[in-house]
């Protein structure tokens, strides 16, 4: 088929149109675009392909099969979501710029070959750093240039990967890779970075919170789940992925436990719910990559939808820390729900979409005895809903009551996190459609049993009471403004004492070689040209003065000379007799 | 004038909700003795496994988290600039 139209040229080409647009026409066209790329992409059958000649190679522009389709009606979903919430913005860069951002995710999904894929994948970083910059305060620019600075590294380390590989398999087709020489961990480690891996995470909870309002719900979809279709497209069973994944799941959230910006409380749970996919794609049996997969579908709707209902809160109150927040339940009470559904999805209550996704991978881990890992997952599982599920919602609307008297959120925002908070009951309590369009169609799995839902509700429910009693002990860390250290540090710190060590070394250097050439050497010079004539007419006359009489003479009439020459009044007779006695030379030599 | 009086402003409704509370956890102690769970791992069947587990697990990440991790890493809100 080759008259297919990618949805990615939708929204990349639609997007750059939208400065064209003004007033409802502009909103008309924001709305329309999605839509219209949804509705072509319903229209397209699986297994769809889109080949194009460039240069020498066969580019695969667009590949439709069950995975890259399941990605594509998501990210459909969340960008129609996404524009609705930010239509009472008037920023024609961020719509741009989200709009590129959306397409680039899209492109990568479709792409059926490696170079294609690699395009869309910087395209991402271009189109998410502008959502950082748009922001326009001191930190976001910082954190833009840091997140900017970490994903052309990993995109270089990807590049690389890519050469070695498509050279040693002569072909640049993208599907399956697997975990077998340097080519393939350079792949693997570009796709990483993305995916925010531990000790490669840090760009994600340094940047996300410093995002404009809309820029965050945009980013919490698109480049980690990116990564996470990468990963299962190209490294489904790679055990590393397990142990990456338990660890992607378990140190976040202690970091969220302590951190008082709640978007990036939210941040570090969005490490901890890719983990969980991660791990998912680690195991690589057919119920664990659904599993992870779902968990995108379901975490891309219910992360965007605590984003927003947190960027309605900094929208309402220009404040985010849960030091400055409590009690907005009175003045924002349909963003409270919102925030509650979002929270309760995401804990994984049972009617709530997390449920039906997040144990799908907990069962695969399970069945392989993974016992290890099943028991950190179940412990991230608990945290997860102590952080995001209880903190969240509690200190942005219950707590102490920090005062604001604000305005409930405007009705467009209120309408996107309605449409998320539905999808989000409407997969929990009805996963059937969900399940129907999973890669593979051969897993049979039922969330609703007794076992399952009786288990999950009281791991949640006895959650919530150490949340309470360590509250009302007062033992629950107080929110305290601070900056907590995270492996930022390295290139933060590590970067000025890079700077530092570099100002050592190389402005030593500059300074010794001021001190030797310039100062030194050329002083040396100087001087030698100032003094030489004196001194050598004075090695020429001092034999003389002696011979002619006492040597205090000699003395006085080379101080004299000295004197003369320094003053440079060495007699202008002298040298006009030179001169003259040259020029008479001359002539008389009738040249 | 006085500002209308919200849900949780009156304290007996945050303390008729806490009731509700407890008496759900109450509630969700007695299946386990009754009805007996399909699992994969023997100790997912001992009685009130998922409600220790959930219990221990929160005040295990809060401890480590207020006393382990933020001494570690806590640096005043200006430490980057």
């Amino acid at each position: 088929m080759t008259n297919a139209i990618p949805p990615a040229a939708v929204f990349i080409i639609g997007g750059l149109l939208i400065p064209l647009f003004k007033g409802k026409a502009r909103a008309l066209w924001m709305l329309f675009l999605p839509v219209a790329g949804f509705v072509l992409l319903l229209y397209t059958p699986v297994d769809t392909v889109l080949d194009c000649k460039f240069l020498d190679m066969e580019l695969t522009l667009f590949r439709a099969d069950r995975l890259s389709l399941l990605f594509g009606y998501i990210f459909h979903i969340i960008s129609l979501i996404t524009v609705i919430y930010i239509l009472n913005f008037k920023e024609t860069t961020e719509f741009v710029a989200g709009f590129v951002y959306a397409g680039a995710a899209i492109g990568a999904v479709f792409a059926g070959d490696l170079f294609t894929f690699f395009a869309f994948w910087e395209l991402l970083t271009i189109g998410s750093v502008m959502l950082i910059w748009q922001r326009r305060t001191k930190a976001a620019m910082g954190a833009g240039f840091r997140y900017l600075l970490i994903h052309a590294f990993g995109g270089l380390v990807l590049l690389a990967g890519i050469v070695m590989y498509t050279q040693e398999q002569n072909s640049i087709h993208f599907g399956e890779i697997g975990l077998s020489g340097l080519s393939t961990w350079l792949i693997f480690v570009g796709l990483g970075v993305n995916c925010a891996w531990p000790l490669l995470h840090s760009w994600l909870t340094d940047a996300y919170p410093e995002a404009t309002i809309g820029g965050t719900v945009f980013l919490s979809a698109f480049t980690t789940k990116t990564a996470v279709y990468a990963l299962a497209r190209a490294y489904p069973g790679a055990e590393a992925l397990i142990w990456i994944g338990v660890a992607m799941a378990a140190f976040p959230i202690f970091y969220a436990v302590i951190e008082n910006d709640l978007r990036r409380v939210l941040a570090y749970s969005l490490i901890n719910q890719v983990g969980f996919m991660v791990v998912g794609i680690g195991i690589g049996t057919h119920l664990s990559i659904n599993g992870a997969v779902a968990h995108a579908f379901n975490d891309i709707l219910f992360k965007g939808l605590l984003f927003m209902s947190m960027g309605a809160v900094i929208h309402r109150t220009g404040k985010i820390n849960a030091t400055d927040l409590g009690g907005l339940y009175k003045s924002m009470p349909l963003t409270a729900l919102f925030c509650i559904i979002g929270a309760a999805s995401i804990s994984a209550f049972p009617l709530f979409s997390g449920f039906v996704s997040k144990s799908m991978v907990m069962e695969a881990a399970a069945h392989d005895n993974l016992t290890g890992v099943w028991l950190v997952l179940l412990f991230a599982s608990a945290g997860v809903f102590h952080h995001a599920g209880i903190k969240i919602p509690y200190f942005a609307f219950f707590s102490h009551d920090a005062g604001h008297r604000v305005e409930e959120a405007p009705l467009n925002m209120l309408i996107a996190m309605g449409i998320a908070a539905v999808l989000c009951v409407g997969i929990g309590s009805y996963p059937a459609p969900l399940y129907a369009i999973l890669p593979f169609t051969d897993v049979v799995y039922k969330p609703y049993n007794y076992s399952h839902v009786m288990s999950q509700t009281q791991l949640l429910f006895f959650s919530a009471l150490a949340f309470t009693m360590l509250l009302r002990a007062g033992i629950y860390p107080a929110e305290i403004r601070a900056t907590n250290l995270d492996s930022d540090w390295f290139y933060r710190k590590g970067g000025r004492l890079f700077f530092a060590g570099s100002d050592l070394i190389f402005n030593g250097m500059n300074r010794l070689a001021d001190l030797i050439f310039v100062k030194g050497m050329t002083a040396a010079l100087c001087r030698f040209a100032r003094r030489a004539p004196a001194h050598l007419t004075g090695l020429i006359l001092t034999p003389f003065w002696r011979l002619t009489g006492d040597p205090q003479t000699a003395k006085k009439e080379k101080a004299r000379m000295n004197r003369n020459f320094s003053s440079g009044t060495l007699g202008l007779g002298i040298i006009g007799l030179s001169i003259t006695a040259y020029l008479v030379i001359l002539f008389l030599l009738n040249v | 004038m006085t500002e209308k009086k919200h849900l949780f402003d009156e304290p007996k409704n945050v303390r008729r909700l806490l009731q509700v509370f407890f008496a759900a956890l109450g509630v969700l102690l007695i299946p386990d003795f009754i009805f007996h769970k399909h699992t994969y791992f023997a100790w997912e069947e001992w009685p009130e496994f998922y409600p220790v587990f959930g219990f221990v697990a929160c005040v295990v990440l809060v401890l480590v988290a207020k006393y382990i991790l933020r001494p570690l890493v806590m640096r005043r809100e200006s430490y980057y600039d």
